[in-house]
């Protein structure tokens, strides 16, 4: 097998607070192939952006510090200096944020904030750089962009301005690109439009993609492989298809069972109960064992560790539970999802 | 745009009504009788009465508004004085270069203060310098200006001897008697003026600057803007400072405007005959016309100052129209 592109190994990122420390990120691990995409997925504060924000080396370093190994293509990003990092973002890792309302300047016209990512990388002429910004603004579907590359951000609609964000991420042609939930800020239709967008752009210009998201629909349809996080650590990895067909961590379970559906009728949607801990001070042995509706004694005591033990190698996940029980749970809730449903 | 232009004048004209009737009618209210302060203590009741006439304070008070109003209109005339019987738009026309050069000079120079100041202690918190930039914060908003001003003029005027303590001069049409003249004297004398208003001013706005800096660092296209790889100085420079200066631009529109009706203190301290030292004078003599002339002036000057300012503020932020 050929290197990965990026390679993650044990990262943790803290932050100081002044309430104490906050283990944001704690022992995360994982890789992206050039080409794959990759979703990760987990509630709000489960530490998935600060992942990835640590790998472009964007926390705040006031307040944050980060261990472990970022290699991307064997370089390790926490350790580069800051002029090696800058060559890198923008131009071999670029991000899309979630907001695209607030991600661009207001005072600054379109066509500028997208020549500004190539002239910062490139040795080009400004007529260039307007060029290679016309050409991505077509590519991403702007109307009229020969037009439109004048405009301000203020005028254009926040499914429109996320095109732009997606333009600026693709501009200089990325080996890796990192969409911190795209599509949260948009509603339903722009939402789907994005996606597909994306999933295209990725075909035709081969990037790598991790996607955060903490909708399970998207990563369905955008991801090769999925990542799901709780609490700062993963609880569960592997192929999209086998965390779909044979989820193996109760939080997943939680996850998939609360998915809301429109061909189904149910009394009320599932959600997993309680709060998710505070990363001041996380609950000792499994983390999700306060909220989990399997919880053995074990539970409170031992941390459990990414293993495999559905014969997938590929397929992990952090659970104290026996392989029969995880199998024989996992069928009964993908039976009650698709039943009734198309699939 | 034009539409906009025309609506801001009409809504002018508004404000000063109401500004000059509002001065009328507590110059009317207030028990004293100008006329016997003109006529002098040992005047008659009939010496008095005279003047009275003379200076049409024997009608009711909206007859002496609308004949003042007229006045201006038709004449652009400001009136006389009631004391010295001199035309109130000489007066006024000699009294506010002197505190434009104060208010423009020191906003000048709380501008390369406070500006370069506050970013760098926005851009490093608890620093050395942003502590001590903190300390003189507190130390601008709370000491009055009168004391600063004596104290300046004290140390830097009298023991060291470096400026002058007082008086002004001229830039064009020197008087033939005057001491002093020309843009050499006229700016060694506004030094200390100067100085002082702005060692006042910059505090607020050094803290101004500070927080608008640091409330720009936080905001989403900032990140955008470094995970473009843009270095943090082309990041500060292009993405953080023209939205931070927004509000600024408002603020020193707003404290033009103010500070031109009269920053009485410091004129009082560096014996200027600005607009503050004579809308006072005014006040002690019961002298309507010259009170009236100083106030019209504020008043045009704020309605100005507000008017660029919004029209700058939709040159910088695209995001605003004029409608």
């Amino acid at each position: 097998m050929s290197e990965p592109l990026l390679d993650v190994r044990d990262l943790r990122t803290e932050f100081s607070t002044d309430d104490g420390i906050v283990r944001a990120v704690d022992g995360v691990s994982f890789k992206v192939e050039p080409g794959q995409v990759l979703g990760i997925v987990g509630e709000s504060g489960s530490g998935k952006s600060v992942t990835c924000l640590t790998v472009m080396g964007l926390n705040d370093p006031k307040f944050a510090v980060s261990s472990g190994e970022v290699l991307f293509r064997g370089e390790d990003l926490l350790k580069v200096s800051k002029s090696r990092l800058r060559e890198v973002r923008g131009n071999e890792i670029a991000m899309i944020f979630q907001d695209p309302m607030t991600s661009l300047n207001p005072v600054h016209k379109i066509g500028r904030q997208l020549a500004e990512a190539v002239v910062l990388h490139e040795d080009v002429s400004r007529k260039q750089a307007y060029a290679r910004a016309r050409e991505l603004l077509k590519a991403v579907g702007i109307p009229r962009a020969e037009r439109r590359i004048d405009d301000y951000p203020h005028q254009f609609s926040g499914g429109m301005r996320q095109r732009v964000m997606i333009a600026m991420a693709l501009i200089n042609n990325p080996d890796l690109i990192i969409a911190d939930e795209p599509t949260t800020a948009l509603d339903v239709t722009t939402q789907a439009q994005i996606l597909a967008l994306l999933k295209r752009l990725q075909e035709d210009f081969g990037s790598a993609v991790i996607m955060i998201t903490h909708d399970l629909g998207v990563v369905a349809e955008v991801a090769d492989d999925v990542i799901v996080m709780y609490a700062a650590r993963i609880v569960e990895r592997g192929a999209v298809r086998s965390i779909f067909n044979e989820p193996r961590h109760p939080y997943t379970w939680g996850l998939m069972g609360s998915l809301p559906r429109l061909d189904v009728n149910v009394e009320r949607l599932y959600q997993i109960p309680g709060q998710p801990p505070s990363l001041l001070n996380p609950p000792v042995g499994c983390r999700f064992h306060p909220r989990c509706a399997f919880a053995m004694p074990v539970c409170r005591e031992k941390d459990p560790r990414l293993e495999a033990t559905s014969g997938d190698p590929a397929h992990e996940e952090a659970c104290h539970l026996d392989g029969e029980t995880k199998s024989r749970e996992a069928a009964a809730l993908v039976a009650t999802l698709t039943a009734g449903a198309v699939v | 745009m034009l539409r906009y232009l025309i609506r801001r004048l009409l809504w002018a004209c508004v404000l000063f009504i109401a500004v000059t009737f509002v001065t009328y009618v507590i110059f009317f209210v207030v028990p004293a009788n100008p006329a016997r302060l003109a006529a002098g203590q040992s005047a008659t009741p009939e010496r008095v009465h005279e003047v009275e006439k003379f200076l049409g304070l024997d009608q009711p008070f909206y007859v002496q508004y609308v004949k003042f109003l007229k006045r201006l209109v038709l004449e652009g005339s400001l009136g006389q004085s009631f004391v010295t019987r001199q035309s109130v738009n000489e007066e006024i026309l000699r009294a506010a270069p002197i505190t434009a050069s104060l208010v423009f000079g020191a906003m000048i120079m709380v501008l390369s203060l406070a500006i370069p100041l506050g970013i760098f202690s926005a851009l490093r918190p608890r620093s050395l310098l942003d502590r001590l930039a903190m300390v003189y914060v507190l130390i601008g908003i709370s000491l009055p200006s009168f004391w600063i001003g004596l104290v300046l003029s004290y140390v830097v005027g009298y023991k060291l001897g470096l400026t002058p303590i007082a008086g002004y001069c001229e830039v064009f049409s020197v008087p033939e008697a005057a001491a002093c003249g020309g843009l050499w004297d006229w700016a060694y004398h506004m030094i200390l003026p100067c100085l002082t208003l702005a060692i006042v001013v910059a505090g607020t706005y050094v803290r101004f600057v500070r927080a608008e800096v640091m409330e720009t660092l936080t905001m989403d296209y900032v990140r955008t803007a470094r995970a473009k790889g843009a270095p943090e100085r082309t990041v500060i420079r292009v993405h953080v400072l023209r939205n931070a200066m927004l509000p600024v631009v408002t603020m020193v529109g707003m404290d033009i405007g103010l500070l031109l009706g009269g920053a009485i203190f410091i004129e009082a301290v560096f014996g200027l005959q600005g607009l503050g030292g004579t809308a006072l004078e005014s006040i002690g003599r019961f002298d309507l016309p010259v009170l009236q002339g100083v106030v019209i002036f504020g008043a045009i000057a704020i309605i100005i100052f507000s008017l660029v300012v919004d029209l700058l503020y939709a040159w910088i932020d695209p995001r605003i129209r004029l409608t």
